[in-house]
């Protein structure tokens, strides 16, 4: 008994335990469920049933309570479905004044503003796109196509690929110095050069367009929370599930309400990117001391200047976070949402993908990553920017940079026009570079590709065969044989332990959700993933994290390491391993626990940071050497930031392994990309985002719980 | 007399949910006792005073006093439960939002306990922002905040981020940006509490030398009595919110108003507050040759009178013998408060 009162949580974990197991095996694979290894799912009993919930008619299977439980919400992905047409095609007609055949005609609402959107959208992509490419569109959008018929001359020609390269450089110049300004240089070249210049555009018009509005909308909405409790109460949960929802699932709805193109996947990029935005924002204007609030007020500020000159500012390294989220965000969704029809580079990186050309996704996949790295760099220099003040500056020194544009533009178009007489019967060079008649390398790549998979096959063979035979296989059996109700158990107790009832309640309902839906059994194989991959990078980590941080040179370079990773697109993860690996659930792995090793790195060597200068220097006094420091202090300390890291590794990983799905994994993931080919994939699209959201989310409820009560019992906070 | 500048009458400010309504049901007897037990913390707890023009009002009282809830209820940075304050005869509670910001761009000036710096801006730009803030154009702005910079002897910072600064520098920003719009209302919240003594002490001549020129409506708040002797016309001693007392520090010294404030005044050296006026006799027999001025402090010709064997004689500012001081008074003066510790 003594021992039990001194370890009651031990034992608690024990009992829930046990019982996990005990169910576990008392409950038997029931007879109509055949299991076949390697299988996702379970064979089952043809006598389909089904049962009528709210006039539908929901077809399910023989099922065993305790085994399985019963898919009662399979008729919510119908019911979205219907909903949603409804919306789009009957609820709230309006008159609306139709210019071709001038006259009105009535039109659902939803329906109207969706229109209307596309066309905003539609604009403003198009414009800059043409500024940069040159084009037609815009001009059409004042005029009509009858008066560009009748006017040959109107089209927008486009600015020739040297002065986009030299302005990028002299703007990088302008906020940051030399070295941005080679890098912008180069990186704009490099595009240039190896013909990737038009996809290039076409992705930095989706870009500018996406990245400024997110910006705008999440700051906005983020000081709208952060003014009231009532908006922040509404918005909490959207957020949370929203940042949860891989990014594939937002795709399918998308699809029925704006349609296919460019402007959808702007729209699309906006759900997804905005709810960081805002997250940081109202944490950023939150951490804001309330002395520096008076301050400003005293200083006679009115709301407006309060919250734009102190607030904002103040809260200034919050919002730039927000900032490198929404581009990270943007450039992944530039990727994914080119299958919902959005041109540029992520749709040749698809294309390359698919015909298992690795030598062209590398390229592509290289200049996505090195224009989101540009954006990210330049996006900060702007925010760290000074001015000065004492300078007694000539007119032309204040307006340099605008008379150095001025050359180039002037120096570029010489350039180009002296271009049309150079190469007269080919392509104009000097103008824009064309797709395939760039220096590429791809040939190279591949010959590589295949040099590495001849030499080294063998190996990597059967490290392949040993690693899916010998250990991801019987673990997905395992996950597979648990039954629901255990795993249900199992849960929900873990969530009673640590965070009581609430978290127990929220844990519950969150599972029974998973539970009732249709897809229980790939929700496992998505979880078995997820653990595989998060177990792993945990590891991989923590470990590389502690020993970066035993030296502060090395941990700012792995810092900075992890920015870079984490503004390449997730997509282009799966080009190195699909190299190596090929199209196996190997790869996937690989590329999973390469994405999510980031954010354990980064909490690690964060976290130990923020342990108290103070008690270091207090440990080394009392004569503690380096490993116990590090074991008995700064461990203990770090361990609430730390597991903050796991939460985000566990939100990488999911995400990464329902994109792994594109190189076909059989998890919740493959269901998904069906959903986006399929005509009436709405509701499970969906509905499938929101089990894996909820995934995470059960996770991150665990987790937050223990950090509080840590947290609470370090004395921190 | 002119009107005061500032005016509390009846002042509270209680934190809490139902603060409002507490106080209404307490018709001003306010307990922070039973306040507390209903999850009501008591701020400041009816505080009535005055400060006139060009007076310095010094605030004192322990840690969570009320001191500077004080203070913010003045500068309505909270708006304050119950009462009234007035400001030159405006009522400070009427005030519309518009009004309000121009009474702060143009009267009130307020260093903070925490420095409150904006840290994304420079020192010039932390000096400059009141008054860009009122509109006044970026190069003028800046140029004023230069002088700024010169006063508070931090030229060759101009450029520095707060970060970069030490406690007592940040601090000097602070002063000299609540100087900047040249308020005529001061308000000053520990302001020299982050600097080290050698520092302080030129400060505090460089304060005192300020407002004789400027001569500012102040209420300054200090934990250090030498301190508010050193500057203070007026001292005010809280506790719990309550204004115990508030008068001159000799007045203070001598004669405190509740045993708090006779605890709280104990350990300060009394040849330090108290005037030969304020021990004098007014019999002028057996005067020997030394006269003395009533409005000296006694630490300054304490040792004067001591060294002489005769009653010493003071004298008014004409010079006209209105009293006499015993060397044994000046003794039981200095000595005689601490008399329960020995
Ligand atoms: N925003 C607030 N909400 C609730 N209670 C508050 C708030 N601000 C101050 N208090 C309480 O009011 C009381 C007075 O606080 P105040 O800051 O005025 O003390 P102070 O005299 O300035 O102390 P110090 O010398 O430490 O600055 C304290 O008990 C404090 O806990
Ligand atoms: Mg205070």
């Amino acid at each position: 008994m003594e021992f039990l009162k001194k370890y009651p949580k031990t034992f608690q974990w024990l009992f829930l335990l046990i019982v996990f197991f005990a169910l576990c095996f008392a409950i038997d694979v029931p007879e109509t469920y055949k299991f076949i290894r390697g299988q996702a799912e379970f064979v089952k009993d043809p006598n389909q049933s089904s049962y009528v919930f709210l006039g539908k008619e929901v077809r399910y299977y023989a099922f065993d309570v305790f085994w399985r439980l019963p898919p009662l919400l399979g008729w919510l992905p119908i019911w979205i479905n219907d909903s949603l047409f409804f919306l789009m095609n009957e609820w709230m007609p309006i008159e609306v004044w139709n210019e071709d055949t001038q006259e009105f005609k009535s039109r659902p609402v939803v329906l109207q503003i969706s229109r209307n959107l596309t066309a905003f959208m539609t604009f403003l992509i198009e414009l800059i796109r043409e500024i940069l490419l040159g084009g037609l569109e815009t001009i059409v959008a004042f005029t009509s196509w009858d008066w560009i018929d009748k006017n040959p001359w109107a089209e927008l020609p486009g600015l020739p690929w040297t002065i986009v390269a030299a302005g990028a450089a002299l703007l990088s110049y302008k906020l940051s110095g030399k070295g941005l300004a080679l890098f912008a240089g180069l990186t704009m070249v490099y595009i240039s050069v190896f013909g990737q210049w038009k996809p290039s555009m076409q992705t930095l018009s989706f870009i500018l367009v996406a990245a400024p509005l997110s910006f705008i909308f999440g700051l906005g909405l983020g000081i709208a929370a952060f003014k009231s409790k009532r908006v922040e109460k509404a918005l909490y949960p959207i957020l949370l599930v929203m940042q949860t929802m891989p990014q594939y699932a937002v795709l399918v709805p998308a699809l029925v309400l704006f349609g296919v193109g460019d402007h959808a996947a702007v729209i699309i990029t906006m759900v997804v990117a905005i709810p960081p935005m805002i997250l940081l924002t109202l944490l950023g204007l939150r951490a804001v001391p309330p002395e520096v609030i008076e301050a400003g007020r005293m200083s006679g500020c009115n709301n407006f200047q309060l919250m734009f000159k102190v607030l904002i500012p103040t809260a200034r390294r919050d919002i730039l976070i927000g900032v490198n989220q929404v581009i990270m965000v943007c450039f992944s969704m530039a990727v994914i949402s080119a299958f919902i029809g959005a041109k540029g580079l992520g749709f040749n990186l698809l294309l390359a993908l698919n015909q298992l050309n690795i030598g062209l996704a590398l390229e592509a996949g290289l200049c996505i990553s090195l224009i989101a790295i540009l954006l990210d760099k330049m996006s900060l220099a702007w925010a760290n920017k000074q001015t000065d003040y004492f300078g007694n500056l000539t007119f032309y020194q204040r307006n340099k940079n605008l008379i150095f544009f001025g050359v180039i533009f002037v120096v570029g178009i010489i350039l180009a026009y002296i271009g049309t007489f150079l190469f007269k019967d080919t392509f104009n060079y000097l103008f824009e570079i064309p797709h395939n008649k760039g220096i590429s390398t791809a040939d190279f790549w591949n010959k590589g590709v295949d040099w590495i998979f001849e030499t080294f096959f063998v190996y990597i063979k059967a490290f392949n065969t040993w690693l899916i035979q010998d250990v991801l296989q019987p673990m997905r059996a395992l996950y597979l044989r648990m039954p629901a109700i255990a795993t249900i158990v199992l849960v929900v107790g873990a969530g009673y332990l640590i965070g009581g009832l609430r978290s127990a309640l929220v844990v519950c309902a969150l599972t029974l959700f998973i539970a009732f839906s249709p897809w229980w059994d790939r929700a496992l194989v998505t979880a078995y993933m997820a653990t595989f991959g998060v177990v792993v990078s945990c590891i991989i980590g923590f470990t590389v994290g502690t020993l970066c941080f035993q030296n502060k040179h090395s941990a700012n370079f792995m810092l900075g390491v992890c920015d870079i990773f984490q503004t390449f697109p997730s997509f282009v993860y799966l080009i190195p391993v699909m190299m190596l690996f090929g199209i196996t659930d190997t790869s996937v792995l690989i590329a999973v626990i390469v994405y999510a090793t980031i954010p354990a790195t980064r909490y690690t060597i964060e976290g130990l940071r923020s342990v108290p200068a103070g008690l270091h220097d207090a440990a080394t006094m009392s004569g503690v050497n380096k490993f116990q420091r590090l074991t008995k202090i700064e461990f203990p300390l770090a361990f609430p930031h730390m597991m903050l890291g796991i939460n985000q590794t566990i939100v990488f990983a999911l995400f990464m392994v329902i994109i792994g799905a594109f190189i076909g994994t059989e998890d919740l993931g493959q269901y998904i990309l069906k959903a986006l080919s399929d005509k009436k994939g709405a509701g499970i699209g969906l509905t499938l985002g929101i089990c894996v959201a909820f995934i995470a989310l059960i996770f991150d409820n665990l987790i937050r719980a223990y950090v509080q009560k840590r947290k609470k019992h370090l004395g921190i906070d | 007399m002119s009107e005061p500048v500032i005016k509390c009458e009846n002042v509270y400010k209680i934190f809490g949910a139902n603060a409002q309504k507490m106080l209404q049901d307490s018709n001003g007897n306010v307990d922070a006792k039973t306040f507390q037990e209903n999850g009501c913390i008591v701020g400041v707890n009816n505080a009535s005073f005055e400060v006139s023009k060009g007076e310095m009002l010094v605030v004192m009282g322990l840690s969570g006093s009320g001191k500077s809830t004080l203070l913010r209820c003045i500068s309505r940075l909270t708006d304050a439960t119950g009462g009234k304050i007035f400001i030159e005869g405006q009522d400070l509670l009427q005030l519309n939002n518009k009004d309000l910001i121009d009474l702060r761009r143009n009267k009130m000036g307020m260093v903070f306990q925490s420095f409150a710096l904006l840290p994304h801006k420079t020192v010039v730009e932390n000096i400059a922002f009141p008054l860009q803030i009122k509109g006044v154009k970026t190069e003028d702005s800046i140029n004023k905040a230069m002088d700024m910079v010169k006063l508070v002897g931090l030229e060759g910072r101009e450029n520095y981020f707060p970060r970069e600064l030490s406690g007592g520098q940040q601090q000097r920003v602070g002063i000299a940006r609540s100087l900047a719009v040249e308020p005529d209302i001061w308000f000053l919240d520990e302001p020299f509490s982050a600097l080290d003594p050698l520092i302080r002490k030129e400060m505090q001549d460089e304060f005192l030398r300020l407002q004789d020129k400027l001569q500012k409506t102040i209420m300054f708040i200090t934990h250090d009595f030498d301190e508010a002797l050193k500057l203070a016309d007026r001292i005010a001693i809280m506790k719990d919110g309550i204004i115990e007392q508030l008068d001159t520090p000799a007045n203070i010294v001598l004669n405190p108003a509740t045993e708090y404030v006779r605890k709280f005044t104990e350990e300060v050296p009394r040849e330090k507050v108290l005037l030969i006026k304020d021990v004098m006799d007014t019999s002028k027999d057996n005067l020997g040759d030394l006269k003395v001025s009533k409005n000296e402090i006694i630490e300054n010709v304490a040792e004067k009178i001591l060294t002489q064997e005769k009653i010493v004689a003071v004298v008014d500012n004409n010079n006209e013998i209105i009293g006499s001081i015993n060397p044994t008074k000046i003794i039981n003066t200095v000595f005689g408060g601490r008399k329960n510790n020995n």
